[in-house]
């Protein structure tokens, strides 16, 4: 790497920028340490006895899970798992489906009015979920869909961002293979199903990723959506009962805890598919 | 960052076909099969995006109400004069700026510098991202529940942190003026690991050796970012100011969940006065059109963004 003739600069050059890196580290574990507070805070509340909470301090005399087992008990945090688990996992095997089909058609097809298509569906991108909440409702009130899963899962379905990401990564993947296959009589929809969702597992990963967490995470819609307790989604439980808790703050951390851990173990499982994803394509809910 | 498309790419990826593709017009059509395969995003897309948003547009016309079926009768552009005449909608609309204005010079600002902190750092990356980005993917109901608890009068850890050190804690979340701020201390947490990976993907792909070249030349690190990072991420930082905009003015959760769009209405957003309007109120109609003037503004934001975008693709 370095010139020998420069090597004295060089070093020169090192140390200066060890030190900068060096302060940068500092500030930057700094602000780290700091982003981590909320959470740690959390957890140390969670488990002290609800008794000792309001002496603050992050020592704990009595450290003890009761909180949770109660929280578990008392809440159906089982079955807002359950209905979060149903809603996220179907939408986001729904929008690869839909979106990877409409993508490859885009990306690998000949026909009239392509573009049109294309950017009609691009505009899509521009229209925010959250403006079309009151004839959403009226929509699914005229199909007799409130109170059930669909009224969740439809909506989140066509996401241009989607077919967007399918179509750039596809269109960046090379030909030759399924072009020898379509030499030898293979279908579209065998090279789809065979040869080009198999290359595009990244792009899968991001789309199925992404839609899973902001179902999960989604709040406004599934609140006017689903009232029906038994059906309520982590979110919409959370929110109903976070006024139940009163003074009892070990129960209400261990109840923001125990809704945070699913999408925390998503997170450590596919950290880097999702920052990868998040870099790739700039999806923001 | 291997194989991903990058931040920005042209869209019109077509070119990649043409060399290998005869021409449209000599080609056999395959318009069947790929009817076949947009049929099912199509129908969802019209029946879940483009359907609702003209029925919307037909809604903000019209009387209708929540518990009665049909239009009731059309309004003319009586919903919209009402709104533009109405200090609710007015402050809902001032109250989603103003966390908008509260939350992106931060969330951008912080986002970039962090970035560029941990792009110098060679150990220990994995640390910094799960410190800035677990946040973001937290259910906002768990936020709520976790600052809530932080921002408790007297009892939270704040006031007692800054009690000790001698200083009286504003009410966070009850004080008019102060509940925005706190929504946004609390927003600026959450959020901002998804511009800090935004940023760290941008600084990724600048080239390494124009860092090299400029050390050789004797710039220092200060130089080395003003004049290369800086200038370099220029399209990152459009994105992702573009993106925090947008979703600042879709807020909704925080103050529902964390004020109920109170004190006194002081922290409501325009999405919590469609949900009122709508859903409290029954104003199907009126709550439409509001939902119409906010998408305008939205709109209005994107075409500035294709604007600077256009510039900038101009200006490399």
């Amino acid at each position: 790497m370095a010139n020998p003739d420069v090597g004295i600069t060089m070093e020169r050059i090192n140390a200066r920028e060890k030190l900068f890196n060096r302060i940068c580290a500092g500030v930057l574990i700094a602000f780290a340490l700091l982003w981590l507070v909320p959470l740690l805070w959390a957890v140390d509340t969670a488990i002290k006895p609800n008794a000792e909470t309001t002496r603050t301090t992050w020592l704990i005399d009595n450290p003890t899970l009761d909180a949770f087992t109660r929280t578990l008990r008392d809440t159906d945090m089982w079955s807002w798992y359950g209905a979060s688990f149903i809603v996220s996992s179907l939408a986001a095997l729904g929008t690869v489906i839909v979106a990877s089909m409409a993508a490859f058609a885009l990306s690998r097809m000949r026909f009239r009015y392509k573009n049109v298509v294309f950017w009609a569906i691009l505009a899509g991108i521009m229209i925010p979920g959250q403006v079309l909440i009151v004839p959403w409702f009226r929509e699914f009130d005229a199909l007799r869909l409130l109170n059930t899963y669909w009224a969740v899962i439809l909506p989140q379905l066509p996401a241009a961002i989607a077919v967007f990401i399918f179509k750039q990564f596809f269109d960046g993947l090379p030909r030759d293979l399924e072009e020898a296959a379509r030499m030898d009589g293979a279908s579209f929809f065998r090279v789809y199903r065979r040869i080009v969702l198999p290359l595009a597992r990244p792009a899968v990963a991001a789309v199925a990723i992404f839609i899973f967490v902001t179902t999960w995470n989604d709040l406004l819609w599934p609140l006017l959506v689903l009232s029906n307790p038994d059906l309520m989604t982590v979110p919409v439980g959370l929110a109903t009962v976070q006024g139940a808790f009163g003074i009892r703050y070990a129960d209400t951390m261990a109840s923001a805890i125990l809704g945070a851990i699913p999408l925390v173990a998503v997170f450590l499982l596919f950290q880097r598919q999702i920052v990868q994803g998040i870099a790739g394509s700039g999806l923001k809910g | 960052m291997s194989t991903q498309t990058p931040v920005h790419t042209d869209s019109d990826a077509d070119r990649g076909i043409a060399p290998t593709a005869p021409r449209p017009s000599a080609a056999p059509g395959q318009g069947r099969p790929a009817a076949a395969f947009l049929t099912p995003f199509v129908v969802l897309y019209l029946l879940f995006i483009i359907g609702p948003a003209l029925y919307g547009l037909v809604l903000s016309f019209t009387d209708a109400s929540l518990v009665k079926p049909g239009l009731n009768g059309g309004a003319g552009f009586g919903n919209y004069a009402e709104a533009l005449s109405n200090a609710d909608f007015w402050s809902s609309l001032w109250h989603t700026l103003w966390f908008t204005i509260l939350t992106t010079p931060p969330l951008v600002i912080l986002g970039f510098l962090l970035a560029l902190l941990a792009n110098r750092v060679a150990r220990g990356r994995w640390f910094f991202r799960l410190a800035f980005f677990a946040p973001y993917i937290l259910p906002s109901a768990v936020v709520a529940l976790i600052w809530m608890w932080l921002y408790t009068p007297a009892l939270g850890l704040f006031d007692t942190m800054l009690a000790k050190v001698g200083m009286t804690a504003p009410s966070w979340l009850g004080d008019a003026a102060w509940a925005m701020p706190s929504l946004a201390i609390t927003t600026v947490w959450w959020t901002l690991g998804f511009n800090f990976v935004l940023y760290l993907a941008g600084l990724q792909e600048i080239p390494r050796d124009l860092y090299e070249a400029a050390a050789m030349d004797g710039a220092s690190p200060w130089q080395q970012i003003r004049s290369i990072t800086i200038p370099m991420l220029g399209r990152t930082t459009t994105l992702v100011a573009v993106l925090q905009v947008i979703a600042s003015l879709k807020v909704f959760d925080q103050m529902y969940l964390m004020t109920g769009g109170g004190p006194n209405f002081a922290t409501r957003s325009i999405l919590q006065l469609v949900y009122d309007e709508g859903f409290t109120n029954y104003r199907v109609g009126y709550a439409a059109a509001v939902s119409m003037l906010f998408f305008l503004v939205v709109l209005a934001v994107s075409a500035v963004w294709f604007t600077l975008v256009r510039r900038q693709e101009k200006v490399v």
